[in-house]
């Protein structure tokens, strides 16, 4: 072998997803995502009936050839209907997590970088909302705003607000007196610039670690307020309120119940098991 | 600690303040106000106009805020529009059940969780540790409502050792004390009445104490983790302590003090996932009390509760800084 050989094949390093995903949890967990990701995109691909097709002759026949979950009372096929509720659960992810983000994010941003009076402020915002057990907190907004789904995903992303903002406030913290942005302090960069360009992009990982971990919380979350009867409304295919349509009948038609209710515990799983492992790969105190 | 105390109750009255703002605010930005509410839709405008003079919806906004202010200082949030009862009433009357609920499922989960995580944590990596750890990921992924039902199909259902919801069966009372049909059905020193008052609670506790009983196993396995490399447990090794003797007084005496914050830390989401279990389980308490009111629009009832759970909390929590200072002395030095 001669030494150009050598050269054009150096040690592969492991890239940081292949070092995240050597674990099998996280591998598993990935998996979970992704397959959830693949149905809200291919639901009317893999259904065999419409969600809302009612066909009162196979109403609650058990599980099946025919109908793999059982059908409900009004004859709906459960198992298009669950797969249908993946899109709900996404667009949950979507709207309440990425709310929570974007508000707390510019909270803690706004409130590390200025200190003084407006930390403050907000930080007394924070310890307000978060005076509330979360569900509470969840339930008094849909209170004001009234019961329905995109109500519903507002509350929660209002909810969990506050833990983006303490997150990102730590972050700000730590980096306001780094050199380098000191160093753009003394090349006269706005502070919206700084902000922008040099404090947000060093909190991405953080950020993002606790986005997935909060997708599985906001998932269960916006599930249990339509399981409620303040969240989606028949006759949407949303887990939650298929479960409550399910709760009924539970005793007779147990498929009902049973089956959104697996999926949601499935895709939580995903989600925490993705985020743990993350998190235990960008906290290096975690490590080891 | 005098200083952090009144410190912490100055910090406390302001978060008090937003609360009630907040409570306020929200029940304000309503579509639709409180007169049309009562008066229904079809009212006439004349009538409107003289209900809200009545009930001061006229005013500024903030002279209404300090009106509520005052009045729900003294517990006068008005009448529910349901039951026609004092809406502080409705709440006190269903805080007995969601407090019995939650320390029940408090209690099972600490007196479960704090052994298990001792198990796990003097063996790590072991096959048992993994085992726990794979459950509790299990536990706290879980969406209690679903698992409520499940526990119900099962034990109430199919299995039909337990019954299927309530506090107790009908015609069966308990005579009133506390409103806590275990704590009254002692206190009355009636055994058959104590044991169908467990028997209904069983399953509402079990389900909603799976999410705390998760974190508490994993706590008291990191924290043991934590202490069981220090040097005053080699030292007690070293001596020829017995490994029991070591766990028990070096490892776990210092491993708890975390462990009992993140016990306390536990009672928002067991208020929370009270609103589910109560729901389930057909419980007359509080978390349902909230809800139906939504449901219903009784805003009196709503900021009734919402207000007393906030407070509820906030103390809890206070209590739970505070008793952090008494059992670990660096922190009430410092």
């Amino acid at each position: 072998m001669s030494a150009a050989d050598l050269e054009v094949a150096p040690l592969r390093k492991p890239s940081a997803i292949g070092k995240v995903l050597a674990r099998w949890p996280a591998r598993v967990g990935l998996a979970i995502t992704l397959i959830f990701l693949l149905l809200t995109v291919a639901a009317p691909l893999v259904v065999p009936y419409d969600p809302y097709d009612q066909d009162l002759s196979s109403a609650l026949s058990p599980p099946s050839a025919e109908h793999w979950f059982g059908a409900d009372q009004y004859g709906r096929d459960t198992f298009s209907r669950v797969i249908y509720g993946t899109r709900t659960a996404l667009l949950a992810v979507v709207v309440a997590d990425g709310l929570a983000l974007l508000l707390g994010c510019a909270m803690g941003l706004v409130a590390g970088f200025f200190g003084g009076r407006i930390d403050a402020v907000i930080m007394r915002i924070n310890d307000v909302l978060l005076a509330f057990p979360y569900l509470l907190l969840a339930l008094i907004i849909v209170a004001a705003l009234g019961p329905g789904l995109t109500h519903s995903m507002i509350a929660i992303g209002i909810v969990y607000t506050p833990q983006y903002a303490r997150l990102l406030r730590g972050q700000v913290l730590a980096v306001r007196e780094a050199d380098y942005v000191r160093a753009a302090r003394a090349l006269s960069a706005s502070r919206l610039r700084i902000m922008l360009r040099h404090v947000l992009p060093n909190s991405f990982t953080p950020i993002m670690v606790m986005a997935t971990l909060q997708a599985g919380s906001v998932i269960v979350e916006t599930a249990g307020l339509s399981f409620l009867g303040l969240g989606a409304q028949p006759p949407s295919s949303d887990w939650g309120a298929l479960l409550a349509d399910g709760q009924s009948y539970f005793l007779t038609a147990w498929w009902i119940a049973t089956f959104p209710g697996l999926a949601i515990f499935l895709v939580v799983l995903g989600f925490n098991l993705l985020g743990d492992a993350l998190r235990d790969h960008f906290d290096p105190r975690r490590r080891g | 600690m005098t200083r952090y105390v009144i410190s912490r109750l100055g910090q406390l009255v302001l978060v008090l303040i937003g609360v009630s703002m907040v409570v306020f605010l929200t029940m304000h930005v309503l579509p639709g106000d409180v007169a049309t509410l009562l008066l229904g839709e079809r009212a006439t405008a004349a009538a409107l106009l003289r209900l809200r003079h009545q009930l001061g919806l006229d005013q500024p906004i903030w002279v209404q805020y300090f009106d509520f202010a005052i009045r729900a200082l003294r517990g006068d949030f008005g009448m529910s529009l349901r039951t026609h009862h004092p809406a502080i009433v409705d709440v006190m009357d269903a805080f007995p059940v969601t407090l019995q609920l939650s320390l029940s499922a408090l209690l099972l989960a600490t007196f479960i969780g704090v052994p298990l995580g001792v198990l796990a944590g003097t063996r790590p990596g072991g096959t048992l540790d993994n085992m726990l750890m794979s459950m509790t990921l299990f536990g706290v992924s879980m969406p209690i409502f679903w698992l409520g039902l499940m526990l119900l199909l099962l034990f109430g259902g199919i299995l039909d050792w337990l019954p299927i919801g309530g506090l107790m069966p009908v015609g069966m009372d308990v005579p009133r004390t506390t409103g806590m049909t275990v704590v009254d059905a002692v206190i009355a020193g009636r055994p058959d009445l104590l044991l169908t008052s467990l028997r209904y609670l069983l399953l509402p506790a079990a389900t909603l104490a799976t999410i705390p009983l998760a974190m508490i196993t994993r706590i008291t396995r990191s924290e043991m983790l934590a202490v069981i490399g220090l040097d005053h447990v080699r030292t007690a090794r070293a001596k020829g302590m017995p490994e029991r003797r070591v766990v028990i007084r070096h490892v776990l005496r210092n491993a708890l003090i975390p462990v009992v914050t993140v016990i306390g830390l536990q009672l928002g989401l067991l208020l929370s996932g009270a609103v589910l279990t109560e729901t389930i389980f057909s419980l007359p308490g509080l978390g349902r009390l909230m809800v139906d009111s939504i449901l219903s629009r009784d805003y009196p009832v709503v900021q009734a509760g919402a207000l007393f759970i906030a407070l509820v909390f906030v103390l809890v929590n206070l209590l739970v800084d505070l008793s952090y200072g008494l059992l670990d002395p660096r922190i009430r030095r410092s």
